[in-house]
């Protein structure tokens, strides 16, 4: 086992950041690109999602889901599978995907060979986000590389496999639209339509791209999959915290002295994270808060930053507090379930405390209102619904009651659409209220009354 | 006579069509081979994408409204995409949008009247340890104060005076951290 500190210096899929043209097939291949594959080769499929699912890897696109279960859903007859990489990266405060498709392309190539070698794929797309023109033109390059050495396409001799593997990547530039991030938004949008989420069942694995079964992982988790093969799945859980295996990359912005994306041991604490690895928050001043993995997620208060940033310990650690419907009355996950927050995306945000959190809040509010698809009626009136009250509050209008509608608004979306769009828009509404209520409280002009044209007493009425 | 893809486009739109298994899948893609070749997507452009890849005019309508990047109207030859979304936003987003509204004299969503710029708020640009940002084509700039922005502004005009393409990877972008630490 590694110790603290070689954990902390180990990387997986950033291990290509600093190296000159880490872009280039060339350089890959001089860092032993390709070995992990020629090693799949010599397994049967199954034994590859065996050792993927030995390794606790998860998600790492927001759900964190356990990879090789994913896997393990494509029906064992399926005579046609797609392997789908979803680097439609556009979760707020999250900047991972982009940084590793620039540098390391080769890498999500090679992870995909593999995946589609376990799946059964023969031909893979890689959807990306349409505003990364420039990572577009880098990972079309490094597939047009990997097409002329002979690893992509068909009876590639490079490779060894003697014909018998052959794989097409297609890559497809989205245009513009945060739902196409979520799965079934995905799919329907490469397929040529609106990016609409899609009911489930039937899941992807089952009925996903062109009514295939269809797996979709996220660009991080693919680019885990060769370490895998090389060193072992038992390896890489042991690196991890409990259920979740491998190191975990966080994309830090906001207060902090030096932002930046970092790959770093799962168990690493929020603390640590800021104080440590990211120099603090500048200007000495105080902590207010942390949106731990993308702005879809409740935040933490300044008192809970001892919690791991690991999936479980923020879904579960008893130091985070409940989020609320209203005061001593958690909201309802569904069957008795509580939410805390999640790890999801990554994507950590710090704020201090001369943060003006109802402004915050209200810009968060106002993008997944911008978001909606418009499917459901919860998700495309309610975000509209709570970025207007939002705004309101932080100009300083709230009126008495406006705490409680937003309450309200977000409780009546959550767990009530189609997708997880809407409670995206909903879970940090009551987060930020849970949270730091009194902030929200303070923006309310206390109400008149009297006769017009009178001065009236003033009241907190309501 | 009605509308058709130049030559080069034709060849584009022929190699997509290999990609798919369905014509339809090959909607979005062929739409911005259709936006490189003519700026924007009014009726005629829909009707020639609808009968290039068999589909109805009013599916391909459906879905041009339906992404952001896809537009309607003409814009200016740079399209300037401001990030205010939370993390630029806390580094000062919109001081820098109002900076530029003034150095351009137009608001988000507009163009200038000499066709350079489109100016456009933009929802997170996943460059967020770079906070505030803002991007046009594939020029990142990073790490933004109204002097860069200034530089900015005055050499992606200089640029479109001269009307060349630039090759990818060799422009100008401020911020570049060391050891990947950074964008």
């Amino acid at each position: 086992m590694p110790t603290p500190q070689e954990l902390r210096n180990l990387k997986i899929v950033t291990k290509a950041f600093g190296i000159p043209d880490s872009h280039k097939l060339a350089t890959y291949q001089k860092r032993g690109g390709f070995e992990a594959f020629r090693k799949a080769l010599t397994l049967q499929p199954a034994a590859i999602t065996d050792e993927v699912k030995k390794s606790n890897l998860r998600g790492r696109g927001g759900a964190g889901f356990p990879t090789g279960m994913k896997w393990s859903f494509i029906p064992k007859d399926a005579k046609l599978v797609y392997l789908v990489v979803n680097a439609d990266e556009s979760e707020p405060g999250t900047c991972k995907d982009r940084e590793l498709l620039a540098k390391d392309p080769h890498l999500l190539i090679e992870g995909m060979m593999i995946a589609s070698y376990a799946l059964g794929c023969k031909h893979a797309y890689i959807y990306i986000r349409g505003e990364m023109m420039r990572e577009a033109k880098v990972v079309q390059g490094a597939i047009d590389e990997a097409y002329a050495a002979g690893w992509l396409g068909k009876n590639h001799p490079a490779a060894g496999g003697g014909g018998t593997f052959n794989l097409d990547i297609t890559l497809h530039r989205g245009a513009g639209a945060y739902i196409c991030g979520e799965e079934t938004g995905l799919l329907n949008s490469l397929e040529g339509k609106r990016g609409w989420p899609r009911l489930k069942p039937p899941f992807p694995a089952i009925k996903g791209l062109f009514n295939a079964p269809t797996v979709v992982n996220n660009v991080e988790t693919i680019m885990n999959i060769p370490e895998i093969l090389t060193r072992g799945g038992e390896w890489f859980a042991g690196l991890g915290v409990g259920k979740s295996g491998g190191t975990r990359i966080v994309c830090v912005s906001g207060h902090v002295a030096k932002p930046g994306v970092f790959e770093l041991p799962m168990g690493i604490t929020f603390r640590d994270l800021i104080y440590d690895v990211c120099g603090g928050i500048p200007g000495g001043r105080a902590l207010k808060g942390v949106i731990p993995g993308g702005s879809s997620m409740p935040p933490l208060d300044a008192s809970e930053i001892d919690v791991p940033c690991e999936f479980d310990a923020l879904m579960t650690d008893p130091r985070i507090k409940d989020v609320e419907v209203k005061p001593g009355v958690p909201f309802d996950l569904g069957g008795g379930r509580k939410l805390k927050t999640m790890a999801g995306s990554g994507g950590i945000v710090v704020f201090d405390d001369t943060t003006d959190v109802v402004a915050l809040c209200a810009r968060i509010m106002e993008f997944y209102a911008h978001e909606s698809c418009g499917q459901c009626t919860p998700c495309r009136e309610g975000s509209g619904w709570l970025a207007r009250v939002c705004k309101r509050l932080a100009r300083g209008q709230g009126e008495p009651g406006d705490v409680e509608l937003l309450a309200n608004i977000a409780n009546g979306i959550g767990g009530n659409t189609i997708c997880a769009l809407g409670d995206a828009a909903a879970w940090p509404m009551l987060g930020f209220l849970t949270k730091f209520r009194a902030d929200f409280e303070a923006r309310i002009q206390p109400k008149k009354i009297g006769l017009p044209g009178r001065a009236g007493a003033t009241t907190e009425a309501a | 006579m009605p509308l058709e893809f130049s030559a080069q486009s034709k060849q584009r739109v022929e190699r997509l069509l290999t990609r798919y298994p369905t014509k339809q899948a090959a909607l979005l893609p062929v739409l911005h081979v259709a936006q490189e070749e003519f700026g924007h997507l009014p009726d005629e452009v829909i009707e020639l994408v609808s009968r290039t890849l068999d589909l109805p005019a009013a599916h391909i309508y459906g879905v041009v409204t339906f992404y952001t990047m896809f537009h309607r109207e003409k814009h200016g030859r740079n399209e300037l995409m401001v990030c205010t979304n939370i993390s630029c936003m806390l580094r000062g987003a919109y001081p820098i949008l109002e900076h530029i509204e003034k150095r351009l004299g137009i608001k988000p969503g507009e163009t200038t009247p000499d066709g350079v710029f489109t100016l456009v708020e933009e929802e997170c640009l996943a460059a967020c340890a770079n906070a505030p940002m803002m991007i046009c084509g594939d020029d990142y700039f990073l790490d933004l104060t109204p002097e860069k922005v200034d530089v900015a502004l005055d050499e992606l005009r200089r640029r479109s005076q001269q009307q060349q393409p630039q090759p990818v990877g060799t422009k100008t972008i401020f911020g570049m951290g060391p050891n990947g630490a950074k964008t």
